[in-house]
């Protein structure tokens, strides 16, 4: 077997997971979708959801690193107004996981199989009918994809995962606060938007 | 019925702007959407609008007439409105406004908010759309701009309340003038016009993210200095950046302190004066053969606020392979996207260039001066062969003769811009207005009106291909209504001129499609109330500029130029800078 990191989670080569923190707004899923297609970056998942502050999403994308320097990955997307920080988990110690619904058939004969089967891996039946079975199982790649091998001889009828969600182990956090809101003169006159010889002057003067 | 301002003292508690309606207004006044928009782009300082009106815009043209402070240019197509904003925007450093109703209105824009986001200029796009009841119903005129502009847009909005466009207008501008400018695009539905709310104009705003960097690192900035010490051939490549940063003199501080060769990219022409001693052209596939082997000579190249775009440094692997690369850039997206930089320096390069200058020793560099001379002695790039045609070169070196090198230049695409950049010598910043990234050709026209309008009183040309200028050329309607005292300089040579170029050189003379049967240009302009010249032999070249220079309207002067011209020296695509090919001695010969 391959090594893995101390967290279980062996990294494929060239796969990085990458946490953006963006504004809850309109077209902001399309934006950065729309980027990654542009630039050419294959997206292995994406997930989208609610974050620990209000009017912020959290974004969890794996990026496939060898179609793109994961550098230029971050910084495109830091050019976005509404992403807010971008932070590449990879090297980091954390923990991914996702979740996986799999509904396999199955008949009295070899149900006790896959519900073994299921316990190993840890996962929940959460329905069960005369010819099939619904599992679900939490974890890493490595893990889900270990249990869609062992009950493929059974035939999957249907399987849906979440895709990753990533969060670095103990107290070091990817969040973002509330900032000071900055008065605009002051931020014109740090940014240098004036231009000598003008002779309108801008409002913010 | 057009809005008036109400009754009473002005109790405002913010010390804003006063305007026409200062008497009236007090902070919480309840005004339309429309009233909103023009209220907020006024206290911008924006003072000149190009647009076109269309169905779901009239609520705010209703409005316009109230706001005699705002200038409102009619178009004859949104392509043109969108370049008439660049062009306003590269002439004077503010954004440029421009106009456009629904669907195809703003789809017509589109063009030129890509041209603007290519070159990095700060211009505010406007649309209407369908009422909110009707956004997303496939209603009349209605495409959905915000979803197509968003890769060719700094930022866009679509507001969907009245009460929003006052913030939404304060954020696009500031993101449009800030960091790295570009376009913005402002999607407004024709209800959100015409709804009214609480005017309340914002002082602050909180955009947590977009913080742009201004400040270069002081360890990198003392890196780069020792860099630059201890290089012994060391060359600036200045961009358009440093035009947008404003700063022309601190480049020229450092330059002058550490005596380093200077060439520009194809924007950055203006950003150093071409008549310093320091000054060695500009570099790419139609640049100056020296400029171009300076850049691949070098031994650190130091790029400021440019971008190492392909055009500029030909086939990346094989671009000076030894050099060790500082890049200074407000964009940090730009550093390490095509080379790999030694040195990566994130901020403003107003900020930048004087704290480097304050850490480089000052020293001599003549030995690597005396390189680039020889270079230039033994391939003069910019040497104009006797001929008793009409050389398209000598066409604008006569201007840049008669206008005594004052004259700000807006180009199209193709052969005549690289004539442009090549013949003419810039002064300062801001004089040539092209369009280098996205090169959009039909750009000329629309671009020297819009730098007119913004330049009162100084001599502004078009320089024209004879394909571009017929891709735009219903704006001269603009030119005559809105009396622009524009000088139009055709170069006729009845190709696409650029297309036969590459077809002859690479497509074994295949000439297909790149011969034109054109009109009569003069005929047109006379048809639009332009004076019109037609040159047609070397001797009539410059009276006929002397002639435009003198007349206080617009001219179109058409020069039938040489047909078989080619734009020389010339990397081709794909090769390396190395490989920059002089004009053969059988063109010389003609």
């Amino acid at each position: 077997m391959t090594a893995t990191t101390s967290n279980g989670y062996r990294p494929r080569p060239g796969n990085h997971t990458v946490v953006a923190i963006v504004e809850d707004k309109p077209g902001v899923l399309m934006r950065v979708a729309s980027l990654f297609r542009r630039r050419g970056f294959n997206i292995e998942s994406l997930t989208v959801g609610h974050s620990e502050s209000p009017g912020v999403s959290r974004m969890t994308i794996v990026v496939d690193g060898e179609s793109a320097p994961i550098e230029q990955v971050e910084k495109q997307l830091y050019k976005l107004i509404d992403v807010i920080k971008v932070s590449d988990l990879s090297n980091e110690d954390m923990i991914a996981r996702e979740l996986c619904l799999l509904k396999v058939r199955c008949n009295n004969v070899n149900r006790h199989e896959l519900l073994d089967i299921a316990s190993v891996f840890r996962a929940d039946v959460i329905d069960i009918a005369t010819n099939s079975i619904i599992l679900q199982v939490v974890g890493d790649d490595d893990k889900i994809n270990g249990l869609v091998k062992m009950c493929e001889p059974y035939g999957i009828r249907e399987l849906s995962r979440t895709g990753r969600v990533a969060m670095v182990r103990g107290p070091k956090t990817t969040t973002v606060h509330e900032p000071e809101p900055e008065k605009i003169a002051r931020q014109h006159s740090t940014q240098g938007r004036r231009v000598e010889g003008v002779e309108l002057p801008f409002s913010s003067d | 019925m057009a809005w008036q301002a109400p009754a009473g003292p002005y109790r405002g508690k913010r010390r804003v702007q006063i305007h026409w309606l200062q008497e009236g207004l007090c902070p919480m006044t309840r005004m339309t959407g429309a009233q909103i928009l023009l209220e907020c782009l006024q206290r911008e300082g924006v003072d000149t609008i190009f647009g076109y009106p269309g169905g779901v815009v009239l609520p705010l043209y209703d409005t316009l007439p109230a706001y005699p402070g705002i200038r409102h240019v009619l178009v004859r197509h949104e392509q043109g409105a969108a370049h008439m904003a660049d062009g306003y925007a590269r002439a004077t450093g503010r954004p440029g406004v421009c106009l456009g109703t629904s669907g195809p209105g703003a789809t017509n824009l589109v063009t030129g908010i890509a041209t603007s986001y290519l070159d990095s200029t700060p211009v505010l796009a406007i649309t209407g759309n369908v009422s909110r009841a009707l956004l997303g119903k496939d209603g009349f005129q209605e495409a959905d701009i915000t979803a197509i502009t968003m890769p060719i847009t700094k930022h866009n909005y679509l507001v969907m309340r009245p009460e929003n466009i006052a913030m939404t207008v304060r954020e696009a501008v500031h993101i449009a003038t800030t960091g790295r400018p570009g376009p913005v695009l402002i999607d407004i539905p024709k209800d959100v016009f015409q709804e009214e709310a609480e005017f309340d104009w914002p002082e602050q705003i909180n955009l947590r993210g977009y913080k742009p960097t201004t400040e270069g690192h002081p360890g990198m900035i003392r890196r780069a200095a020792e860099l630059i010490d201890q290089a012994k051939k060391p060359i600036i490549i200045a961009g358009h950046g440093v035009i947008w940063g404003n700063a022309s003199d601190e480049l020229r501080e450092l330059v002058e302190k550490a005596d380093i060769p200077v060439i520009t990219t194809f924007l950055g022409i203006g950003a150093f004066p071409e008549e310093h001693p320091l000054s060695y052209g500009w570099l790419g596939m139609h640049g100056m053969y020296y400029a171009n082997m300076a850049a691949d000579t070098a031994d650190v190249v130091i790029g400021i606020g440019m971008r190492f775009d392909d055009r500029a440094m030909g086939r990346f692997k094989d671009f000076n392979p030894t050099a060790k690369i500082i890049h200074i850039d407000i964009d940090p997206a730009e550093i390490g996207k095509n080379f790999a930089t030694a040195v990566p320096i994130v901020g403003d390069v107003k900020r930048v260039l004087p704290a480097l200058a304050g850490c480089v020793k000052e020293q001599k560099r003549e030995n690597w001066r005396k390189w680039i001379d020889v270079q230039r002695e033994e391939h003069p790039s910019l040497h104009i062969r006797e001929s008793r045609r009409m050389l398209p070169q000598y066409v604008i070196r006569t201007l840049y003769e008669e206008s005594r090198g004052n004259a700000t230049i807006v180009t199209g695409v193709g052969q005549h811009q690289m004539w442009a950049g090549q013949h003419y010598f810039y002064q300062r910043p801001r004089q040539l207005i092209s369009s280098g990234g996205l090169g959009t050709m039909g750009f000329e026209l629309p671009g020297a009106i819009g730098a007119q309008v913004a330049l009162p009183g100084k001599e502004v040309w078009a320089i024209c291909g004879d394909g571009g200028f017929q891709m735009t050329m219903q704006e001269l309607a603009v030119v005559v209504e809105e009396r622009l005292p524009i000088k139009i300089a055709i170069l006729n040579n009845g190709y696409l001129g650029m297309i036969r170029q590459w077809q002859q050189l690479f497509y074994e003379k295949n000439f297909s499609s790149c011969a034109m049967t054109q009109p009569d240009f003069c005929k047109i302009a006379e048809a639009y109330g332009i004076k019109a010249i037609r040159v047609e032999t070397k001797a009539e070249v410059e009276p006929a500029i002397a002639e435009a220079r003198a007349y206080p309207g617009p001219v179109l002067i058409d020069f039938h130029v040489d047909q078989e011209e080619n734009v020389w020296p010339m990397v081709p695509a794909g090769a390396a800078l190395s490989e920059t090919i002089e004009a053969p001695a059988e063109e010389m010969m003609r």
